[in-house]
């Protein structure tokens, strides 16, 4: 074992975003399913929630805590390498024309970025409640509606989920290659399974605040 | 052709450069980019003025000197090709070409476009070797390769160590050479004993050299005139990872 040459190395820290970042992917996903109970209406969001914060609340919080943890290695990580790739062109070109590379490559920091700020707005929001109109411990339904009835914070959700799913698009192909878990391929960059992910993940959360603001949800 | 270069000067490595434009009439489209600057140098020259610097050596894309950023792109807009294979007819009569040389903080400019790469020589020289008995040569066959061996490690070969991955990445990553060299030898069953201990030192080597790291962004696939496949670089962070969590090898 050489977990400093490990973590010292560039390939290392990528190693580890890309555990830490199929960690999180696997979290929205049981997360977006979760939510969208709510189409089935109050009692079946309501009964997971009274679920998972009595019967399963020690689970709970241990899930909490690897999800902390793989956010805080997840951002270190990249804090990092993306000050090591600063560094490597100190001087840019005058013109550069990217060819292959995609938005969703291009933006994973801003991008990153946004979901953090959204994140904790988010736990603020519909966990704790400190910036929710009218919070209601236990009611998940009615602290959804209410909650996405403020137009900007449905718009705000939805926007937070175009960035997910972007960062999924990437994130979703690119961990497993860095992790070396793939094949020689025909086409690298062909992703079937990160795009279903990533229009799952993003068209699945943000249908919630979207039925909100039209009225489907009330 | 009647074309006007927008070409990087930069007298000297601690001397600040700056772009200067050169018209280039009455160029042959059947020039190659090479040969396109060998005759504005010699008018250059002709004119009592400095000539454009840049590296040359075989011209015919096995060498890899020729090293520059051409409108944007690495080596130019021709798809695996390098600079020496790029033709003047792929331009447009009378366009306007910005020539840089590769931006790197581990490739520092020499002159003009003449860029410093022995950085790469340096992550070769960290473990791109397999120890070797000398003295005559073996028989050719005496080890045995399988043929999706030998071609893996073909293709990972045919890497010229230009840089063009470093100078496309946005990142400014050497992980496609550093990568493309350990598949080379790793592929082969003459590059196994040293495995473990190649991978480790030339990934501690091209970090050392101050390049980036890998986002897959897939632009040094698309830069390198060799087209080498990013598939070696999945294929580096196994080994790594390998390498890290297994014991090192001992004969005791």
């Amino acid at each position: 074992m050489r977990p400093l040459v490990f973590y010292r190395s560039t390939v290392g820290k990528k190693i580890v975003m890309a555990v830490t970042g199929l960690i999180l992917i696997g979290f929205v996903i049981v997360h977006m399913l979760d939510v969208t109970l709510a189409f089935r209406g109050p009692d079946a969001v309501n009964a997971l929630g009274r679920f998972l914060h009595g019967t399963a609340d020690e689970l709970l919080w241990v899930v909490r805590v690897i999800l902390l943890a793989a956010v805080i290695l997840h951002i270190d990580a990249a804090w990092q390498l993306t000050r090591i790739a600063r560094a490597a062109r100190p001087t840019g070109y005058a013109e550069r024309r990217p060819q292959v590379s995609t938005l969703a490559a291009r933006t994973m920091r801003w991008g990153g970025v946004l979901l953090l700020v959204f994140i904790v707005f988010h736990l603020l929001h519909l966990t704790t409640g400190t910036l929710h109109p009218s919070f209601q411990p236990g009611d998940v339904y009615a602290n959804l509606v209410t909650g996405f009835r403020v137009w900007p914070v449905a718009l705000f959700y939805i926007a937070a989920m175009v960035a997910l799913g972007l960062h999924l698009y990437h994130g979703a192909w690119s961990s497993v290659r860095t992790l070396g878990l793939t094949r020689p391929a025909a086409n690298p960059f062909h992703r079937p399974l990160a795009i279903v992910i990533a229009v799952a993940v993003a068209v699945g959360f943000a249908l919630v605040p979207l039925a909100v603001l039209v009225g489907w949800l009330r | 052709m009647d074309l006007t270069l927008r070409v990087w000067r930069q007298p000297g490595p601690t001397v600040p450069g700056r772009f200067v434009d050169y018209p280039a009439q009455d160029i042959s489209a059947d020039a190659s980019f090479l040969e396109m600057l060998d005759v504005v140098n010699e008018r250059l020259s002709a004119r009592g003025e400095e000539p454009i610097a840049f590296s040359h050596d075989c011209r015919e894309g096995i060498c890899g000197s020729c090293a520059m950023m051409i409108d944007g792109v690495a080596h130019g807009p021709v798809r695996g090709a390098a600079t020496c294979q790029v033709h003047m007819r792929v331009f447009a009569d009378g366009s306007t070409i910005t020539v840089e040389p590769w931006r790197s903080a581990a490739f520092p400019v020499i002159k003009d476009l003449v860029t410093e790469r022995s950085a790469l020589d340096r992550i070769i020289q960290a473990g791109g070797f397999i120890t070797a008995p000398t003295g005559g040569a073996r028989d050719a066959n005496e080890i045995l390769v399988a043929k999706d061996a030998a071609e893996a490690a073909m293709d990972a070969a045919a890497c010229i160590g230009c840089g063009a991955c470093v100078a496309a990445c946005p990142n400014g990553s050497a992980s496609l050479f550093t990568a493309a060299k350990i598949a080379h030898l790793g592929a082969l069953p003459q590059g196994q004993p040293e495995r473990s201990r190649r991978v480790l030192r030339m990934v501690a080597q091209m970090d050392e050299e101050r390049f980036g790291h890998c986002t897959l962004f897939g632009e040094c696939q698309e830069a390198c005139p060799k087209l080498i496949s990013i598939d070696v670089i999945a294929r580096m962070n196994r080994d790594f990872l390998r390498a890290c969590t297994s014991p090192p090898a001992s004969a005791w």
